[in-house]
């Protein structure tokens, strides 16, 4: 050990005697560890707040869409999940607790005192509340009696209120929707942004009065998210669901499904997967910095071994053994990738911290620690290996040879 | 002390193979002071080179200290150098980014000594050359006389049984010439056994014994009359 702490203060001392050189030479390993932190570090905040907006949604929460391929949408024969569906869900399919259906109404902008704004309208039941999570921070919620008795009330999005001035407390305040006039009920909670689109531009207003408004030729979009009784039933009651709205929709039995039951957490798995490409893209092409890095660092060490030559011919001849040799070189490649490493992870918090903070409403940078370490390891790593040829040419110079080298 | 019996060194150039040492036998005793003289190319830096275990012979046995060296391997050699040779080279060799006391810390540093003791050794054989009051002066900061004064040190602050100077006042001028063999007498006087490769007859004068080399052979073995003080 006290060789190691000796080996490693001559190490630190010879790279402080060129300190200029030390620095151009560890700039590529800085420049790759910074490029690697700072985009982990966007990545991983972007990934965070993606998984805490879909956190509220519970995993027994499973949601019915329709699949509409480019072709349905050319030729306007797009597929829209039907109210018989929901009437199959909810009654039809043994273990599915809680339906929510949610309904896109076209109905125009909102006005309020001359002011106009387009939030998203949707027609949303009681149920919404837990099965999407969705509440008032101030005020109430849709209840079932407003569904029932076609209640023209509405609960807004703070963008919505901020957009038209309405009062810091909207309650009680009129809004007018397409052509209908709507009392404020309630106020939802903040969401923030899901790839810089505002979760807070959009109203609820009861489904029932939503159906209504939308008049009997049209069928609007319309979603289904329900949750199961039995967490442990979630395939099964899936697969049920799967079955029953098949038989609704009249599909023939080898038929291709014009419709999709998916999972909550299928959005948060397929954006993982996403994120983890990018993150082995990410990896190849730090992996490739680092090895030109590397490659630099062993040219210089190279130089620096020939400039030497009669240091390291004196400290053999006063006893040195091929091993002092070789793990004072070693070390000093080792020190110097990862003195550039250090300085990257530094330099690329700072830089990820940047790009988050240019980027308006972006989620703020976040490097997992070992993400750091590792990187850190790496760049050690880096010098050791590429170090080995130039410290092996310096562990096996002849001593005579190397005291008359001038 | 020092054995030497029928030292052969081959040079193997290109498809020549040169004869640096064409048997030597030598005997060099303890607390000897030894001038190793003749011209260039005459085979005395080949015999320095062995007799400092920084070369191996081809042929014949070298023992020091009662040990064959001979056969050991590079790293052994690098531990009988540490423990049993102190050099003293003519362009000083010392380490230029390191201090005094670190140049002469050095050899102890590879015989795993604790820092604080070495850095005790290194002042005092600091102090025991002069240069007391210069132990935190780089080489640069230093003069000729001074550089090789701490040469000196670090070659003493191992304790070895030999002290081995190659041309050790061959970049100085006569007068800091002068004041460096006064140490290598002092030494030689305190009971070192004190080698000097050289080729100036004042500088082999202050030896008790001189060698001289032609031809990669002992053509001469003398020892040298009593200095007047």
């Amino acid at each position: 050990m006290n060789l190691l702490a000796e080996a490693f203060s001559a190490a630190l001392a010879s790279l402080n005697a060129h300190r200029l050189r030390s620095f151009l030479t560890t700039l590529g390993i800085l420049i790759g560890t910074m490029a690697v932190i700072a985009v982990v570090s966007v990545l991983q905040g972007f990934s965070d707040s993606i998984s805490n907006q879909f956190s509220d949604l519970g995993s027994n929460t499973l949601t019915l869409d329709a699949i509409n391929e480019q072709e349905n949408f050319r030729t306007g024969r797009i597929n829209r999940i039907s109210f018989d569906d929901v009437e199959t869900l909810r009654y039809r399919v043994p273990g599915v607790s809680r339906v929510a259906p949610i309904i896109s109404p076209q109905l125009g902008g909102a006005a309020y005192r001359g002011r106009t704004t387009t939030p998203q309208i949707l027609g949303a039941t009681e149920e919404s509340q837990d099965v999407l999570g969705v509440d008032a921070s101030i005020g109430r919620f849709i209840t079932a009696s407003d569904d029932r008795n076609g209640r023209r009330i509405v609960v807004i999005g703070v963008d919505v209120r901020d957009e038209l001035r309405m009062p810091k407390n909207p309650i009680g305040e009129y809004l007018l929707i397409g052509r209908e006039w709507f009392r404020v009920v309630g106020l939802l909670e903040k969401r923030g942004e899901i790839f810089g689109f505002s979760q807070d531009n959009r109203v609820f207003i009861p489904f029932s009065v939503a159906r209504s408004l939308t008049g009997t030729f049209e069928r609007p979009f319309m979603e289904v998210s329900f949750t199961v009784e039995n967490l442990a039933e979630l395939a099964q009651v899936r697969e049920r669901a799967n079955r029953a709205i098949r038989l609704s929709r009249k599909l023939a039995p080898n038929a291709e499904p014009d419709f999709e039951i998916k999972a909550a957490d299928s959005f948060i798995k397929q954006f993982n997967q996403i994120t983890a490409t990018a993150t082995a893209v990410l990896a190849g092409i730090v992996g490739i910095s680092l090895l030109v890095g590397g490659i630099g660092i062993m040219n210089i060490m190279l130089v620096s071994v020939t400039e030497r030559t009669r240091e390291i011919g004196i400290l053999k001849a006063l006893g040195a053994t091929r091993r002092d040799i070789l793990i004072q070189f070693l070390l000093e490649a080792a020190l110097l990738s990862l003195l550039g490493g250090l300085i990257g992870i530094v330099l690329g918090l700072l830089a990820g911290m940047g790009i988050a903070s240019l980027i308006p409403n972006f989620p703020p940078a976040h490097v997992p620690v070992w993400v750091m370490l590792a990187a850190a390891g790496f760049s050690a790593l880096v010098g050791v290996v590429f170090g080995i040829a130039p410290a092996s040419k310096a562990a096996s110079l002849d001593p005579i040879e190397a005291l008359r080298y001038e | 002390m020092i054995e030497l019996r029928g030292i052969v060194k081959k040079y193997v150039l290109g498809e020549e193979t040169v004869l640096a040492l064409a048997g030597v036998d030598l005997f060099i005793g303890r607390n000897e002071y030894v001038a190793l003289i003749g011209p260039s190319g005459s085979g005395k830096s080949t015999l320095m080179n062995i007799i400092g275990c920084l070369d191996s012979p081809s042929e014949g046995q070298y023992i020091l200290n009662g040990r064959d060296t001979s056969s050991l391997r590079d790293d052994e050699l690098a531990i009988v150098r540490n423990r049993e040779i102190g050099f003293i080279f003519q362009s000083f060799h010392l380490l230029p980014r390191q201090t005094a006391l670190q140049n002469v810390m050095q050899p102890l540093v590879y015989r795993r000594m604790p820092p604080a003791e070495r850095r005790e050794r290194a002042a005092h054989a600091l102090e025991k050359v002069g240069l007391g009051d210069r132990l935190d002066h780089r080489p640069n900061q230093l003069s000729g006389g001074q550089r090789q004064r701490v040469a000196v040190a670090r070659a003493l602050v191992g304790e070895p049984s030999l002290l081995l100077a190659d041309e050790p006042t061959g970049n100085l001028d006569s007068r800091t010439s002068l004041e460096i063999m006064a140490l290598f007498d002092a030494l030689h006087a305190q009971g070192q056994t004190v080698v000097i490769v050289t080729h100036e007859p004042d500088i082999a004068a202050h030896c008790r014994r001189t060698i001289r080399v032609r031809d990669g052979l002992v053509v001469e073995d003398s020892l040298n009359p009593p200095r007047a003080a």
